[in-house]
């Protein structure tokens, strides 16, 4: 094992060097790529790198790159503080971040706002990445990051419980009430709930919203930009939660859940299913007493109206500050650091789920990491959140309305036809 | 009479130049003056600049960037009163203004009682200083996260108190009126700030000479009639040093509903907070006047606090005279 | 009340019961500020498997969640490193250029006193938050990003206020004849500030020095946006970057873990300094 990661780590330092004194020798006006100049050290602005994993990666890069050195500078874990570190910086004008991570639903706002650079046409290998993701890091047709690992919203369900009643994980909304009726009747579920996800009033409950309705059929924002959600796709979304918490299959201490929380219950075995991201796989499949339910579950795409719903898409791309001094060296380290081999590195030691397809089907990754099928299948569901330049008001608006609708303060009709007013004041701003 | 007995006499200053003091004065200012003026005045005059500066922002349908455009004008200030966001500063200012008033007569009951006891206690008087500086001791980022664990749906509040209650929820309610993140968020803050009160209070009680004491106990003074006739009189350019400071502190509340809590919940939301939303979505003209109007309204509280109480704070200082 | 009525007759009893208040009084301090906080030492305690648990004990002891803190890729260490030097530099220069202020404001006559005071005390009035993109940029342009001044000085500025308005009320206490009375005694003024003011205000300084310590040491905004190096970031800050094996596991126990290291330098030291302060408060009593 300790072998072929190191041999592995040694491969992808080829690579680096490779890959450093190919971009050397290339001509700077060969094509849009021209934009991205100067050579020098940069810093990479990113989340914290608890494993260590990345840390390992850049030493290999600096070691192979002894004048372009790039140094991490650790943001905090959470997205808010990230996102205000990274407007910090890009309203100071400071240079003090080159490369930055971009969780996908901020491109559209730094991409107006000309806090990152386009990346040049034919830098990335596209066509070899999962298509949902490459979406993801657009703005009006323009790519402005490299999708970095990728991920989406999955269905964990209880094996045993479902077995107990002889069925089958649902696919659809209706397939899953019906299975919580049969299970939960059963003596050995008692004390444990339908459902569960992320209802707490942050980004979480955006994501599960937008979940719910895309997977209805409907969409927040539609292609033209504009909200789109007077339609009774977005209502039969919005009832799906609203349901959920009037009829208690929706336990209603959810409506404090972030992941973390739904991921105790879930452990605790207090939830039949539960919707969460790929990393909970490995922390419930724990076996030293942290899990209740360690190989009694399964995972399954997300359900919806009539089928298969649509998860959103949860990723950190790759970005170019337009503030950053050393562009050159930035937008070598991106591709180096997106590349395939790096990618397969991050997911077999720091379980970062990639962004390239055929990693998805690798029957030697799929040994270690039994999810990939089923992530697979819902990241080509997936749809990305709502994209909106004042990203965050309209987060801030659809998190307020949706509450409203979940705690009964408002009728789901209402909580939508304000949603619809309020997005479409925040689009037109 | 024990009153007198400690009131210092007003006399011997009087004799030195008044020139000379001007000029040492200013000296010994300067210092002071100098970083406060940097890393205060500054950034604050900055900000006044900011909250007249409206900016009207356009997608560029070609190229999908922003394009904006900046005007001067009381815009920033209207906003606050008017609509939506007119609406969320009425919230925000309520929350910040009963956050103040409750946590403050509470933490200052608490403080001095505190205090009270520790000026008394002669044994174990170590463990006792060490533990009123702990709740201080930890940091309101560490604190926050603390409370946030206690007050989990399935944490340790709700297992000592025997209820269900859904804590940390916006809207959440307990016995059905009474807000459940706003009553979380008070107990974390006077948890956390009443020690505070009660070390400066202590501070202020010791330099009160024992014999005032001694001398009360000779007139026959109970416990009660000592504290609100001799005692109380006595500490309070420190109480109202203390709670001043508190209220300063407690009307710019933050981090604790944004760690307890977090961003965008009207029931915990605090004028600072709401400032910090402006702020995090890169409205700095609203986020700087929902500052400038905390600041003013901190002024007036504070102006009228000390009109009121602290005569003996700024006296001499304020009447012009020595 | 019963009490007040009582006490002249029976000295004895009031003196016993009131040191049975003063005993329940300190039990009800002690509990009031601890509980909490051992929950926190619990909390980190526990091992990361059972962490959820909410047994009065940690069963069994676990040091997991503290060598996770103390990690070298943390850098924990090194940011309770930059945490003294910052809380400590803060605390000497707040006090030295706080108690002059304050000195020249309590016993010195001059023109616009109350300007002053007003000034000062604005300071402390505007929401930090709005101070902190006009100070970015300040400290952007001035190449202070990832120094020690950036850290030190802003806290410096937070915490003047409130010094400066303490000791003024302690200067403002002292009988107005001490220095009269040294300047007869063949003082200097400086000497009479320095051998008879200064020790008589020592209460109030102590006072001052712990609370500027600890907003220093609690300090968490302005750190975290004046400096991006991992060897620049002080102890809060690293506290709160803590994440746990993946992007939305919250290491809870860790970060217990770290806020109890945290803490426990400031209780060490008052406890150090505990017998010198009281020695400190008695002496300037009695006097």
């Amino acid at each position: 094992m300790k072998y072929r990661h190191a041999a592995a780590l040694a491969a992808i330092a080829l690579v680096a060097t490779a890959c450093g004194s190919d971009s050397e020798s290339s001509a700077p006006d060969a094509s849009p790529a021209a934009e991205a100049q100067g050579v020098g050290p940069i810093t990479f602005a990113n989340g914290k790198d608890s494993s260590g994993v990345l840390q390992e990666l850049l030493d290999k890069w600096n070691a192979a790159h002894p004048d372009e050195e790039v140094t991490l500078v650790e943001l905090p874990a959470q997205a808010d503080g990230q996102r205000q570190q990274l407007i910090q910086n890009a309203q100071t004008e400071s240079d003090a971040f080159d490369v930055i991570a971009l969780d996908v639903v901020w491109t559209a706002e730094f991409a107006a706002n000309g806090w990152v650079d386009e990346l040049p046409e034919g830098a990335l290998p596209t066509s070899d990445i999962v298509p949902s993701l490459v979406e993801g890091t657009k703005y009006f047709d323009k790519m402005y990051a490299a999708p970095w690992g990728g991920g989406t919203g999955l269905l964990y369900y209880r094996t045993d419980l479902l077995d107990a009643a002889g069925l089958e994980p649902p696919t659809t909304w209706d397939e899953l009430v019906a299975a919580c009726d049969a299970v939960l009747q059963l003596p050995e579920a008692e004390g444990v709930d339908c459902y569960g996800g992320q209802f707490n009033k942050y980004e979480g409950l955006t994501v599960n919203f937008s979940e719910a309705v895309n997977s209805a059929g409907g969409s927040v924002v539609g292609s033209d930009g504009q909200p789109t959600l007077t339609t009774p796709e977005a209502k039969a979304g919005l009832d799906f939660l609203v349901d959920g918490f009037a009829s208690g299959r929706i336990p209603k201490e959810a409506i404090t859940w972030d992941e973390e929380a739904g991921r105790r219950a879930f452990q605790a075995g207090k939830l039949l299913f539960h919707r969460n991201w790929s990393y909970v796989y490995a922390l419930a499949n724990e076996t030293d007493g942290s899990s209740q339910v360690a190989g009694k579950f399964d995972i399954a795409p997300i359900p919806g109206a009539t089928g298969y719903g649509h998860g959103t898409i949860g990723a950190n791309n790759l970005a170019i500050s337009s503030f950053a001094t050393n562009k050159k060296t930035a937008l070598d380290f991106i591709t180096w650091i997106t590349s395939q081999d790096v990618a397969q590195h991050l997911l077999v030691e720091s379980s970062q789920t990639p962004a390239y397809g055929a990693m998805y089907d690798d029957p030697e990754l799929i040994d270690q990491f039994a999810f990939l099928p089923m992530l697979k299948e819902g990241l080509q569901n997936a749809q990305p959140r709502p994209s909106i330049v004042h990203y965050g008001d309209g987060t801030a608006a659809i998190q307020e309305e949706v509450t409203a609708a979940l705690t009964g303060e408002k009728s789901a009709e209402q909580a939508l036809s304000d949603l619809q007013d309020r997005l479409s004041e925040i689009v037109d701003q | 009479m024990t009153i007198t007995m400690a009131a210092p006499k007003r006399r011997a200053v009087r004799l030195t130049k008044r020139t000379g003091d001007s000029w040492t004065a200013g000296y010994m200012l300067l210092p002071a003056l100098l970083t406060l003026a940097l890393v205060a005045g500054y950034p604050i005059v900055a900000a006044l600049r900011l909250s007249f500066v409206e900016v009207a922002d356009q997608i560029n349908p070609q190229t999908g960037m922003l394009e904006k455009t900046e005007s001067l004008g009381l815009g920033n200030y209207v906003g606050l009163f008017v609509g939506d966001s007119g609406e969320a500063f009425r919230n925000a200012f309520m929350n910040t203004t009963l956050f103040t008033v409750i946590g403050v007569v509470v933490e200052t009951a608490l403080g001095v009682a505190m205090a009270l006891v520790m000026n008394k206690a002669f044994r174990a008087r170590a463990l006792v200083r060490v533990s009123v500086l702990v709740p201080w001791a930890i940091p309101t980022a560490i604190s926050g996260l603390m409370w946030k664990w206690i007050f989990e749906s399935d944490g340790i509040a709700n297992t000592v108190l025997n209820a269900e209650i859904i804590w940390t929820a916006d809207n959440s309610t307990i016995f059905g009126f009474i807000s459940a993140p706003f009553t979380a968020v008070l107990v974390a803050d006077i948890w956390k700030t009443a020690p505070f009160i009660g070390l400066i209070v202590l501070a202020g009680l010791q330099v009160v000479p024992k014999e005032v004491y001694e001398a009360a106990k000779v007139d026959g003074a109970g416990p009660f009639t000592t504290f609100w006739r001799i005692t109380l009189p006595l500490i309070k350019p420190t109480v109202v040093v203390a709670v001043l400071f508190r209220m300063l502190d407690a009307l710019k509340m933050f981090d604790l509903p944004f760690v307890l809590v977090g961003a965008n919940k009207h029931s915990v939301e605090t004028l600072s907070m709401l400032a910090q939303f402006e702020l995090s979505n890169v409205r700095y003209g609203p986020a700087a006047a929902y500052s400038t109007v905390l600041f003013a309204y901190v002024a007036v509280i504070a102006f009228v606090f000390v009109k009121m109480l602290g005569a003996d704070l700024v006296g001499r200082g304020l009447k012009g005279r020595g | 009340m019963t009490m007040a009525t009582t006490t002249t007759t029976a000295t004895a009893t009031a003196r016993r019961y009131g040191r049975l208040l003063s005993y329940v009084g300190i039990g009800a301090i002690v509990l009031y500020c601890l509980a909490p906080f051992y929950w926190m030492v619990v909390s980190g305690l526990r091992r990361p498997s059972d962490q959820f648990a909410t047994t009065p004990f940690p069963n069994p002891i676990s040091f997991q969640n503290f060598q996770a803190a103390f990690s070298a890729t943390n850098g924990f260490a090194r940011a309770l490193l930059n945490s003294f030097i910052v809380a400590g530099t803060t605390t000497v220069f707040t006090l030295a250029i706080g108690i002059t202020a304050a000195y020249a404001i309590a016993r010195l006559e001059f023109r616009f006193k109350n300007v002053v005071l007003a000034v000062i005390i604005a300071t402390s009035m505007f929401p930090g938050i709005s101070l902190l993109v006009p100070l970015l940029r300040l400290f952007v342009s001035l190449d202070w990003i990832n120094t020690y001044q950036a850290l030190i000085v802003p806290c410096m500025s937070f915490a003047l206020p409130l010094t400066v308005f303490n000791l003024t009320a302690f200067f403002k206490q002292m009988p107005l004849e001490l220095e009269g009375a040294a300047q007869v005694d063949g003082c200097t003024k400086w000497q009479a500030f320095r051998k008879i003011i200064l020790p008589l205000a020592m209460p109030g300084v102590f006072t001052s020095a712990i609370l500027t310590f600890i907003a220093a040491w609690n300090e968490f905004i302005i750190a975290l946006s004046v400096t991006n190096e991992k060897d620049m970031r002080t102890a809060p800050v690293i506290t709160a970057l803590f994440t746990g094996q993946y992007k939305y596991d919250q290491p809870f126990g860790t970060q217990m873990a770290a806020g109890v290291a945290v803490t426990i330098p400031l209780v060490i030291g008052v406890l150090i300094f505990q017998r010198r302060i009281v020695d400190g408060l008695t002496a300037g009593a009695l006097k």
